[in-house]
């Protein structure tokens, strides 16, 4: 074990950190969040030009070969930035699968252009109705000559605005396959919003879109283990992207409590209000290394090892970004609950994290599970 | 920044799992496992057995007959040991006043007593708090007066652990009742044999004779034995306080702890079902480990730290937080999976040769006890309302 970051990775965290301190200014991204892409193609070429976007690919396409780690650091000064641009959407989870599952032709044709920042894609997997049952697709895959044709809806693609390609999951004959499809493709309907933390995401309609047989990815009727890896590298990735959210919060906040006077003196005199503070100060660093722990194991080959891990990591880390957010806005006062401070806009990330890719109760829920078969 | 084990830490692992699980006396891991009353000797038989391995400070530096181990390795000791049954190597001695004497004493001090507590020669106790200070230690009342070549201590001791057999006794004394309170306090350390000390027992909550109260009447001290400087004693207090710390998350035994939960989880029935089916239930323990494996990292990432900085910081005070809390909800746990079989109240079949028969499984006996006596966990080596003062002025200048 080593629990220290090397000098490349110091680095890439002080690079990181000037540029959200000097180019993602909270009234910047204010005014991104409400803009109608809700990001900024500037910052995606920044990215691109910082490498950023190359992090995680294998050098023979265009990548960085960067390891979970860098991928943490990245995430957790996101978070501190709460950057918008579809980081998560398109490279760690969408380029995640194309690396894992593609063939080399679509590793060629696709992960270079994620790269080099030509090329913004989703994954769409999840349905309504399904919650967030991953097993659960009924879009539909029919064989149609040596293509195929798809039917179905999917709910809530992160992404799925902006993105060129999407990989959508879809029943075949047997189970669920995976397939890339033009987000312009004839047939396919896109319904893009704003998510409550300033995001995009979309629903998605799929009516008899035509596809040709070099869109499936990976193996037929096989997707579903690739597609749970990728989420897990997702969830790997919100994890900290939470702890980037929280150290920032607790900063913020322990700001406050040292500056807001009442009752004549600092708010931060007050024990009640300094033991909430070291009880977010713990939950913080508690989740620092739940955090680490997803990012080493969404590695991990064994499936089992890596779903225990990931669902203890989100389930915990949902329960203290929760709490964290939650007193961060309480000892704000009403300061915590308006808009122009960072303070709500950090508190509202915080809880869309928790319920992206399964919230708290659902991983809690699997990773007891695993108790009975331990 | 990696989490996985190194080759070399797996092969560590396998000798200390090898080593323990060989040497470590059957009788005394039996009674550890099955929660029984340990005895003085059982305590010193497995620390002569780690010494003569060369183990018996972990956490010592080498030059004072330590291992020198990092933060890793100890960490993998711990958890081995956990796991094999071994009894907890006392924190008095090894933890507590030996990183004191290291740091503050002299010469012949540390020549003296260190080998004497890494071979087990010596049994340690502690004198810190009074009747009348507690989370306020630093008002401490008992008296020594120096004479010259000697000290004479008067006052009383409380909440002193396994004092009954300890052969030395490290003190917080007041030796000035000028300045502020913290400049008049002194460290000494007391042979027990010196007349004039009295021990006498306070029963816990499990009816098990753990602690006592130390009465001091004009007990003589010869000035050698005062460590350090005279009224500088507050300073080694803190220090100390904070070695204590470090030692007090105990992720290897709650691992333990634990792993027996989920046994007796999966032994219990239910409405005719193992208990561990029912998801209430099992959500429980879910909980508790998702806690334990995010302070297995926080613990490993904060030893390592300090091991670069050499001393225990405030950061020690998170490990003690979480740890206390994790083992009292780990106890609490045990207690319930039991139902009803929690009532019984069998003080004799916590006596290793007790052939009685149980009432309701033989795990249950000591379980309720456990809870009810792990309350202490909170409130013992600074409460953890302290510990959080503590990170609020040390950590976060409140």
């Amino acid at each position: 074990m080593d629990f220290n970051y090397t000098d490349e990775q110091n680095a890439l965290q002080d690079t990181l950190r000037r540029f959200i301190s000097k180019d993602y200014g909270f009234e910047q991204r204010r005014a991104l969040a409400k803009s109608d892409a809700g990001f900024s193609r500037e910052h995606w070429a920044q990215f691109a030009e910082l490498g950023l976007l190359a992090l995680p690919y294998p050098e023979e396409f265009g990548g960085m070969n960067g390891n979970a780690v860098d991928t943490l650091l990245v995430m957790e000064a996101f978070g501190r930035g709460l950057v918008l641009e579809p980081y998560l959407a398109t490279v760690i989870v969408a380029g995640g699968l194309i690396r894992d599952a593609g063939s080399d032709a679509q590793k060629e044709a696709l992960l270079p252009a994620i790269a080099g920042g030509e090329l913004m894609m989703a994954l769409a997997h999840y349905e309504p109705g399904a919650r967030y049952e991953v097993s659960r697709v009924d879009t539909a895959a029919k064989a149609d000559g040596s293509g195929w044709k798809l039917s179905g809806a999917k709910g809530v693609v992160l992404g799925g605005g902006a993105a060129d390609k999407l990989l959508v999951s879809a029943r075949t004959e047997k189970d669920i396959s995976l397939f890339l499809v033009d987000r312009k493709a004839d047939g396919v309907t896109v319904r893009s919003y704003m998510t409550q933390d300033g995001g995009r995401a979309a629903e998605i309609h799929f009516d008899n879109v035509a596809v040709g047989a070099d869109a499936l990815v990976g193996t037929k009727d096989a997707a579903l283990p690739a597609i749970e890896r990728a989420l897990d590298y997702g969830i790997a990735a919100l994890c900290a992207e939470a702890v980037g959210i929280m150290a920032a919060l607790d900063e913020a906040t322990l700001e406050y409590l040292k500056t807001r006077k009442q009752f004549g003196q600092p708010i931060g005199r007050f024990q009640a209000l300094q033991h909430r503070m070291v009880d977010m100060v713990i939950a913080t660093e508690q989740s620092r290394s739940m955090a680490t722990l997803a990012a080493v194991k969404a590695d991990s080959p064994d499936a089992a090892e890596r779903r225990r891990a990931l669902s203890a990591a989100k389930a915990y880390i949902g329960q203290q970004a929760r709490f964290v957010g939650q007193q961060a806005v309480q000892l704000h006062g009403g300061m915590g609950v308006v808009d122009e401070l960072n303070v709500s806009h950090y508190f509202k990330r915080l809880t869309m994290i928790d319920l992206t890719f399964g919230n708290t109760d659902h991983h809690l829920g699997l990773f007891s599970d695993m108790l009975l078969a331990a | 920044m990696d989490l996985n084990y190194t080759p070399e830490e797996q092969a560590f692992r396998a000798e200390v799992r090898a080593f323990v699980t060989t040497h470590l006396p059957a009788d005394i891991s039996a009674k550890v496992k099955q929660g029984k009353r340990l005895a003085k000797d059982d305590f010193v038989r497995w620390q002569k057995v780690l010494h003569q391995k060369g183990w018996g400070a972990t956490m010592w530096p080498q030059k004072f007959g330590g291992t020198g181990w990092s933060a890793v390795q100890q960490h993998i000791f711990e958890e081995e040991c956990g796991e094999a049954g071994a009894p907890l190597q006392l924190p008095f001695g090894l933890r507590m006043v030996a990183p004191v004497i290291q740091a503050f004493g002299s010469k012949g001090q540390q020549d003296h007593f260190l080998p004497r507590i890494v071979d087990g020669t010596d049994w340690w106790c502690q004198g810190y708090s009074e009747p009348g200070s507690g989370s306020d230690l630093a008002s401490l009342k008992t008296k020594a007066e120096n004479k010259g070549d000697h000290y004479v201590v008067n006052g009383q001791k409380t909440w002193n652990t396994l004092g009954q057999y300890a052969d030395w006794i490290f003190c917080l004394v007041r030796t000035s009742s000028e300045g502020r309170q913290q400049e008049g306090i002194s460290f000494l350390l007391i042979d027990m044999d010196t007349p004039g000390i009295t021990v006498r027992p306070i029963i816990m909550n499990d009816g098990e004779h753990e602690i006592n109260e130390v009465w001091f009447e004009d007990v003589k001290v010869p000035v050698q034995n005062l460590v350090g400087e005279e009224n500088k004693g507050w300073t080694y207090a803190k220090f100390l306080l904070g070695h204590e710390r470090t030692g007090i998350a105990g992720v290897g035994r709650s691992k333990a702890s634990l792993k027996h939960l989920k046994d007796i989880a999966r032994k219990e029935s239910s409405g005719g079902r193992p208990l561990i089916e029912d998801a209430r239930f099992r959500d429980r323990i879910a909980q508790v480990e998702l806690e334990l494996m995010a302070l297995e990292i926080t613990n490993m990432r904060v030893l390592s730290a300090e091991k670069e900085k050499k001393a225990p910081g405030p950061e020690a005070s998170i490990l003690k937080i979480k740890g206390s809390e994790i083992q009292q909800t780990i106890a609490e746990l045990q207690m319930h999976a039991l139902g009803h079989y929690a009532l019984p109240w069998l003080q004799e079949a916590l006596d290793p040769a007790w052939q009685g028969e149980p009432v309701g499984a033989g795990y249950a006996a000591p379980l309720s006890g456990h809870y009810f006596n792990y309350r202490k966990t909170t409130i013992y080596g600074g409460s953890n309302e302290i510990q959080k003062n503590i990170i609020a002025q040390m950590i976060l200048g409140l």
